[in-house]
């Protein structure tokens, strides 16, 4: 047994001690955490090398930064159609995808949030079972029913292919939100003399703001990388940029450096999302179900 | 107009909310719903309001079914207990919101708009946002936006309990005198028998999803048809003990005492006895009785002192007057006048009140 006195007498060079040991323990997770740095970052700036280099270039020089920068593969990009309609293509779909979502999923989310009626935890929990499938199961179903109705190749095939997947995330996102908003106000509202649409879109809306802001950004991420329905359903009048670079990886032998401007331009909107909901996605990763 | 409930009642899956509820509102009264925590207040405004729909009876209008109306083809204002307000609306927004809705000119909405906040108190802060004012001003907000409409039904559930002391106070008073100047019809909840002694109007005593006694605020408070009421009527509870009344003598425990004088003759057996915390004495006066007891425990609250102890077999409460100081387990003498007693029955209706009712306090 150790007196008072004597912890006191020990407690200080214990002090010293865990402060020298508490230092490298920074350093350790600082070297840590910058090797996690590079490792992410390398790639993305790898690519951003390569897009600016020509062909041969990127075959034989190691170099870190890179050789004889230039944008022609950028320029080759925007003035060949087939590879800059793609881009149109891919983000008129995605768009699509993203206004149907939040267009079906909200009235949705609303009515699980307020509502209930019979089976309505089994219909919200069955939502879900559409993600349990991997998405290459629907492939051949989606092919056949939509070359039938005229939509194969289109903008709209590969927005509505998504929105199955998207739409039952979306509306346990939004669901989330809306849970969070007292019911007293919608009541308030209705006394008031609110129909349901306008209290919806006047003062339901504004409550959910950073929720709607996070479930765009799901919608709109999801259908932005998903390869496999876009490839499918898609040949040539709707292509979109994902499809396109890998065609051409398979045909003309390999434009490293034209294959890599064009990651670097899909990576772009993307990260013009994330800045542009930025701000909500912070308070919706605090207050909702994400 | 008035609204007409008639053997209303609601069950939700099974589990009774309100049940054999016979209400009459007229036009331009004011009526208090008093009871406690789950009594069924909330339901009943709700029924009213009709934001839910009686399972059972008849709800009327002026004899005109009300069970399937539309509540916006109804002239209700509800107020909650928490403060609802659309936040995204300016103070001014939020009032004029059910004023635009009503398609009323731009002209009238702004004039209306000025009045009740005046009212109200609230016209510094017309062009901020819910989110900014405080606890009370917001709720001042939800009370304007309320009055605004004019409604010829105005629904109130408890709208101070989530304020501090003195702003409710205040603002129950500016209420008094808001429902004094209006001629709709106000129903208004609480759980606080000194607040349905303050606002007046007709009191409706509720208990477990049932009306159990209707009446003038005062009527009710000295009359109380059960001990029911009259536990639900008084802060803290009243006190009830078993007693027995045997020829002119009144056996409370080992108690015998001369029956009050106020006891009508011809009772006899088993009865209750009621006694009003407040009516319990620290200091002995004439014709009182003493009730000896040990402490329980002594809360303090305010500028008073709730004495609880034990006597003649039975748990007492004594809200005395002043700060005390009063030891657990020391030797408690609380002195009562008989003639302050309620006298119910075995089965708890009341026989007869108390004769000294000059007094009143809740």
């Amino acid at each position: 047994m150790m007196s008072i006195a004597e912890t006191t007498l020990v407690a200080a060079p214990l002090a010293r001690k865990r402060a020298r040991s508490g230092g490298r323990r920074r350093a350790i997770t600082a070297s840590l955490l910058g090797l996690f740095l590079i490792f992410q970052a390398l790639p993305i700036y790898w690519i951003v090398r390569m897009s600016l280099m020509t062909p041969a270039n990127v075959l034989s020089r190691p170099d870190f930064l890179p050789v004889d920068p230039s944008l022609d593969n950028y320029r080759t990009i925007f003035s060949d159609p087939s590879w800059y309609m793609s881009f149109v293509n891919q983000i008129t779909y995605v768009c699509l995808n993203t206004v149907i979502s939040l267009a079906v999923a909200l009235p949705a989310a609303y009515a699980f949030s307020r509502y209930r009626f019979i089976g309505d935890k089994h219909v919200f929990f069955w939502l879900f079972t559409n993600r349990m499938a991997p998405p290459a199961v629907f492939l051949l179903p989606f092919f056949q029913l939509y070359s039938a109705v005229g939509l194969f190749d289109t903008p709209w095939a590969v927005a509505l292919a998504h929105t199955l997947f998207v739409v039952p995330l979306a509306v346990w996102i939004l669901e989330g939100f809306m849970s969070g908003i007292p019911r007293e106000i919608d009541e308030t509202a209705l006394i008031d003399g609110y129909s349901l649409p306008r209290f919806f879109v006047t003062i339901f809306m504004p409550l959910i703001a950073s929720g709607v802001g996070v479930t765009a950004f799901f919608c709109f991420m999801f259908s932005w990388i998903e390869l496999l329905l876009a490839r499918t359903l898609t040949s040539v009048d709707a292509r979109p940029i994902v499809v396109t670079m890998t065609r051409t990886a398979s045909s003309s032998g390999l434009d490293w450096g034209l294959l890599a401007a064009a990651g670097v331009l899909t990576i772009l909107p993307g990260v013009a999302v994330i800045w542009f909901v930025r701000n909500y996605i912070a308070k919706g990763f605090a207050l909702g179900r994400v | 107009m008035s609204i007409h409930l008639e053997q209303a009642g609601r069950d939700v899956d099974g589990i009774m909310h309100l049940a054999d509820i016979d209400l009459t509102l007229e036009p331009g009264q004011l009526y208090v719903l008093l009871g406690r925590t789950h009594a069924g207040k909330t339901s009943l405004l709700r029924l009213l309001a009709g934001l839910d729909r009686p399972t059972s009876g008849r709800f009327t209008e002026n004899g005109a079914d009300l069970t399937r109306v539309s509540i916006s083809k109804r002239s209700v204002a509800f107020v909650y207990q928490q403060f609802v307000n659309y936040p995204s609306f300016t103070v001014r927004g939020n009032i004029a919101a059910p004023l635009k809705r009503m398609g009323l000119p731009a002209g009238e909405i702004a004039r209306r708009v000025d009045d009740v906040a005046r009212r109200v108190h609230i016209e510094p802060f017309l062009d901020r946002l819910p989110g900014q004012l405080s606890g009370g001003q917001q709720q001042r907000l939800a009370i304007a936006r309320a009055l605004a409409k004019n409604a010829s039904l105005l629904l109130f559930d408890e709208p101070l309990v989530n304020l501090d002391y003195k702003l409710r106070e205040g603002l129950r008073e500016e209420l008094r005198n808001l429902f004094r100047q209006g001629n709709q019809t106000v129903v208004y909840a609480t759980t606080e028998p000194e607040e349905a002694l303050q606002m007046g109007g007709t009191t409706i005593v509720m208990h477990e999803g049932r009306v159990i006694q209707t009446g003038p605020a005062h009527q009710v408070y000295r009359n109380p048809a059960s001990v029911t009421v009259a536990e639900v009527f008084s802060e803290p509870p009243m006190n009830v003990v078993p007693a027995r009344i045997d020829g002119d003598r009144l056996h409370i425990g080992a108690l015998d005492i001369p029956l009050p004088a106020h006891v009508p003759p011809g009772q006899g057996g088993d009865c209750r006895i009621g006694v009003q915390p407040h009516r319990i004495a620290h200091r002995q006066q004439a014709g009182s009785v003493r009730l000896d007891g040990p402490m329980d425990l002594a809360e303090v609250d305010g500028s008073s002192t709730f004495a609880h102890f034990t006597a003649q077999g039975h748990p007492w409460i004594a809200r005395l007057d002043g700060v005390h100081v009063l030891a657990q387990g020391s030797a408690f003498a609380g002195y009562v006048d008989p003639r302050d007693f309620y006298v119910f029955t075995a089965a708890g209706a009341l026989v007869v009140p108390p004769a000294t009712q000059g007094a009143a306090h809740g």
